[in-house]
Formats: C-alpha cells, structure tokens, sequence
C-alpha cells in the first residue's frame, strides 16, 4: 500500500528547474530518505508531497489523493517538520501547541489531553511552561516534531530534521524518530548526511540537482557503488592528481579530493601495506568502511557536504 | 509490544500506525480520489484568530502607550490645550462644537486607522519572512483565506478596544457627549478595516521593509493630518481637498464626527450621507479583503 505515490514529479520556478521529473513510491510503515547536495531540491519534493507546493508537472498521490484538490485533507493526516523550525517563539511551549492544534480543528480538550504524552515522547515535559525562545536548538527541534505529531499523523514528513545540531543532540532526536517508526508511524526525511540516512532510512534515493541518480537501501547501494573498505591518503602536494600514479593497480578506483586520495578497495589494511612496500609515505593514512559519502562522490563527482 | 510504549505519544489505539493502515482504503475508494472535496478539516479561521489572540495575550502591556495612552494625549494637548487658543468665550470656530469634542470625534477614527496600521503591517511581513508562522499554518489544513480572516478578526477585535476605550473616556471628559456616542465604536471600527485590508494586502506583497517607512510617511501621516481629524477639510485648497475625500478616514470622520456630538450639532449627516459614508468604507475594505487574499496566495503557495 503505498503512501506516497509521485511519477515524473516535476517542480518549476519560472525557468529555473528545481525537481526535474522524478519517481517515487513510499509504502506505509517505511522509512525513506531523499539524500542529496544543497539545492537538490529535497525541499522543494517535500514540499509538493505536503501539499503546499503545486505540482509543475508529472503525477502525485498522497493518501490516494491528489493534492492539488485535496490539501486540507491531506494535511490533516500528515505531520510536518519543515527545514527551519517556526515555532510559535514568544509563547510558551505548551501554548504552541494549544495554537497548533486548533490549527487542525482539534478542542482544547483533545490538545489538553495530548500535550503530556507528547511532551515527555520529546522529553520537554520540564519545558513545559518555558517560553520557547529560552530552549536550545534541539529543544526546538523536538518541540516542532511534537508538534508535528498533534494530529497523530500516520505519515511524518521531516525536512532536515538534525541540520545544525550537535552530535548529541543528533542522537537524542534519532532515537525520538526510531520510536516512531517502531510504532508504524512512516517517515519520510531528507538529509545531506549519510550518516542520518544510514541510521534512519529502510530505502532512500540520492537526489543530484532535481534528479534521482540512484535509489536503494543504504547496505545495497554502498555494496553496487562503492567498495567494502575505502583508505585515505593524505599526502604533502598541492595537487593530489599527481600522486595517483604512485597507488596505480592497487583499488578498484581512486577518487581525488582536493585535500587526500580515496582508494575504494575491498581490504583496507592490506592496500595500506601494499603502498608502503611500494616506498611510497603519505602524510597520514586511514582506512574506513565505505560510506553513502562515498556512493554519491562516485554517482556525481562531487562531495555531498560541501 | 511497542504499543505499550507508555512514553510514546503514538502508542494506542487509532494510532499513526493504524491510521496509516485504515487510511490506506482511500487509495482503493474511488470516490475519495474524484469526489469534492469535503469541508475542510482544519480549524479554519478561529485557529488563526486564536495564534493572535495568545501573541496579544502576552504582549498586550507593551501595546497600552501606543493605543491608549497616546490618543488621549493628542486629545489632552490638541483638544484642550490648543481648544482653549481656538474657542474664546461662547463662540467656537465651528459653531456650537467646542473645539474638544471636535477633535476627540476625529481622533477616535484617526486612532482606528493608526491600529489598524500597526496590526497590518509588521505583523504581517513578520509572519510571512521573519518568524515563517504562516508557513508553519499552511502546512495544516489551514488555507490562505483562513490566514487573512483570522487575522483581520483580530484586527476587528483590536480596533474595538482601542475605539471603545476611547469614546468611553471622551465621554467621561464630556468630549463627546450623545448616547449616540457608542456607535461611533462600529463607525471607527468600519473605517479601521478600510484600511486594514489594502495595508493587509500591501504587507503580503512588498519584498522589503523599507516599503512601511513609505506607507508611514507618505500615506498614513498625510491622511492623518488631511482627513478633517483637526480642522475642517474645507479649511484646505480644492486640490488637497479632493485628496481628502479619497481617504477612507475622511469619511470615517464624517460618521464619527456625527455620531459623537449626537443630532443636534450642526455635523450631523442626513441619512443618505450616512449611506454613502458606510459604502464607501465598505468598498474599500471589500476590495482591500479580495487584494489581501490574492496577494498572500501569490506569496505563499510558490
Ligand atoms: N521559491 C523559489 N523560487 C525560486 N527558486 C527556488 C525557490 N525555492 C527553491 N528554489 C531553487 O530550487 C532549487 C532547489 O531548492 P530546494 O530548496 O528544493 O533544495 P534542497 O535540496 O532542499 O537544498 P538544501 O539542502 O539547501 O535545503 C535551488 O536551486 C533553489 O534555489
Ligand atoms: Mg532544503
């Protein structure tokens, strides 16, 4: 059954092309990733699948329904975390959501009742009486996925969700959304991390200016575009292009960053020794598992977090 | 087992989850794809007025100079200081109208048309590219025109304060002094609309700022001193009278002016100019709700 249903999804500003035909399909109760760039245009897909947006061309069905004559009821069933928390900043935590309920037609009696839950799911529950301009950035940001879930929305849509917080504060909101997903809640977010979209997607898409180039699960894509173990090769030279021929034959493919080598091979260890019984010394080395990094450098040439 | 998750808000009975799946029968019932759609699920217009109304409720003490305090010092200073140099003995410069209760029957129409100003303006642009609240509505079942009714409720509620307010004082002054009186609360409240809904429709539309700066001093501040607030427009040169009877608050003046000194006074209005005054502040806060919708829908839904 699936949720999410978009076939040569398109999204235009006057000439400029944001979203240039893409498909996708989400099943209930899945986790699903568009990973890509700034300015792929993850943004502008989520905001087409919420039902803000108009759709330029190509088809979309969000429960079934067509957004562009449906979006109320469409929105009334989904949960928004949008890219940049607009919370209600000057009122305290638990009017935000009060005034975001009655956003959905919700009494005060139903928010009433759904505030304690919520608050202690986003751990807040000591927040509740604080004005929301005194919370730290991943209070906020739990504090919009509360009040993203005011509905009960089966399908979660989060923009983003831990852009710009702190490692822990990562992990605190990952498990937050683990839980979700465990109580049959489908998420659907977008990253430009790999780590995130390694932790939290069952299957995602790797979103390059407006197109899809490859889709999968994270596990699959790493094992069809890259290789077991990559090794990092950090050299004294202002151009790394020129110490390629020193690790000719040994990886499958090397990449040149502006900074190291990456040798994708499948023993990182061994390609390491390899290289020093060559007598070549690089500055540092390190060996690494491959990484969805590593699959989009080898999809678009290009670094994902730039 | 994970439904008895006691600290997940989800886990229960008509949950995300279940949801998900009931809800999956809209994609097998064709009706549900082709049908009309039903009323609007949302909380429509109330859900917005109750966003303001909580911001109000919390700023509300920092709005007390601006909308009380300082009409009443406009009366203090103009009404009587200025009313004394202007009214000598029995005789007055508009005949049988202390100048007091002339001034205080205009200002309490100016007074609309500077909140209604104040709760177009920044309030608008603010939710719009500032602090994204109107994105954060839109994303729920909330449509535009929600957004402009709820807010312009608001308005209407906050005009009402202020007006209401006003007239109670002035009568207690004896500035105004009819029964008739009251209604000039609904005549200011009238002819703070008129402007609300083009300002309204402004602020969606301007991409910077600097645009108010515009509106303060090129339009607010000239209605507000060549409306009739002060002095009689006939006291102006044809040209800036013309300009006069453009501005919503002349006509609001008449009506307030009107109303406050009660049927006896020589402004009093014959019926069809009291007509004429409501319509032509009907129109213009009609056509400002029709531009204020557009506008925001060409803002927000890109
Ligand atoms: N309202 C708009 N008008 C014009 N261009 C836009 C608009 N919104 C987005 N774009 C452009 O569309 C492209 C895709 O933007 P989008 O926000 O979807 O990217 P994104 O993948 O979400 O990027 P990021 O990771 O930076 O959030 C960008 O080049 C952006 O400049
Ligand atoms: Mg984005």
């Amino acid at each position: 059954m699936s949720l999410i249903r978009g076939t040569g999804l398109r999204k235009t500003f006057g000439d400029f092309v944001a979203v240039d035909g893409i498909d996708v399909e989400v099943a209930a109760g899945e986790s699903f990733g568009f990973l890509g760039p700034n300015g792929a245009g993850k943004t502008s897909t989520m905001r087409m699948i919420g039902a803000t947006s108009p759709v330029s061309g190509g088809q979309l069905r969000v429960f079934g329904m067509d957004p562009a004559t449906h979006a109320p009821a469409i929105k009334a069933r989904l949960g928004v975390v949008p890219q940049t928390d607009a919370l209600d900043e000057e009122l305290r935590v638990r009017e935000n959501l009060l005034v975001y309920g009655r956003y959905f037609g919700l009494s005060r009696e139903q928010v009433r009742a759904r505030t304690g839950p919520l608050l202690e799911f986003a751990q807040l529950t000591e927040k509740t009486d604080a004005v929301v301009e005194s919370l730290s950035g991943g209070m906020k940001r739990r504090l919009t996925i509360a009040r993203a879930l005011i509905n009960e929305p089966s399908l979660l849509l989060l923009d983003e969700p831990t852009t710009g917080l702190d490692p822990q504060a990562r992990h605190v909101l990952w498990d937050r959304l683990f839980r979700l997903k465990r109580d049959g809640v489908t998420l659907v977010l977008t990253t430009h991390y790999m780590d995130e979209a390694e932790q939290l997607c069952d299957r995602l898409v790797v979103m390059d200016r407006g197109r899809i180039v490859a889709e999968g699960s994270p596990r699959s894509l790493i094992a069809q575009h890259a290789s077991r173990e990559v090794l990092e090769l950090r050299f004294d030279a202002a151009d790394h292009a020129e110490r390629v021929a020193d690790v000719a034959g040994i990886a499958e493919r090397v990449e040149v960053l502006a900074d190291r080598l990456l040798l994708y091979v499948h023993d990182g260890d061994g390609a390491l020794e390899t290289v020093a019984a060559r007598g070549v010394h690089p500055l540092s080395a390190l060996v690494r598992r491959a990484s969805l990094e590593d699959v989009f450098l080898r999809l678009t040439g290009r670094s994902l977090v730039e | 087992m994970s439904r008895a998750d006691k600290q997940s808000p989800t886990a229960r009975p008509g949950s995300p989850g279940e949801v998900a799946l009931g809800g999956g029968s809209a994609v097998e019932d064709p009706e549900r794809e082709v049908g009309p759609a039903p009323r609007p699920p949302g909380g429509g217009w109330r859900a917005v007025f109750g966003y303001w109304f909580a911001v109000y409720k919390r700023i509300w003490r920092s709005t007390v100079i601006s909308s009380f305090l300082a009409p009443l010092l406009y009366l203090a200073g103009m009404g009587y200081g200025l009313g004394a140099l202007i009214d000598s003995g029995d005789r007055t410069a508009v005949p049988g109208v202390p100048y007091v209760a002339f001034v205080a029957t205009g200002l309490v129409a100016a007074q609309a048309m500077m909140t209604a100003s104040a709760e177009t303006t920044y309030n608008v642009f603010g939710a719009i590219k500032w602090l994204h609240t109107y994105d954060a509505m839109l994303v729920t079942p909330l449509r535009v025109v929600d957004l402009v009714r709820g807010h312009l409720v608001y308005v209407l509620m906050r005009l009402t304060l202020v007006a209401g307010v006003f007239v109670g004082v002035a009568l207690a002054l004896r500035a105004m002094d009819s029964a008739l009186a009251l209604v000039a609360v609904p005549a200011a409240v009238l002819g703070g609309l008129a402007f609300a809904t083009p300002i309204y429709a402004f602020s969606a539309t301007i991409d910077s700022e600097q645009g108010f700066n515009v509106l303060q001093r090129f339009i607010i501040m000239p209605l507000f001193l060549f409306s009739g607030t002060f002095f009689p427009l006939t006291q102006l040169p044809v040209g800036l009278q013309v300009f006069g009877w453009v501005s919503p608050l002349t006509h609001t003046v008449a009506l307030t002016r009107a109303l406050g000194l009660g049927p006896d006074s020589a402004l009093w209005l014959e019926p069809w100019r009291f007509a004429v005054h409501v319509a032509y502040l009907a129109l213009w806060a009609g056509v400002g709700y029709l531009l204020a919708v557009r506008a925001l829908r060409r803002r927000m839904v890109v």
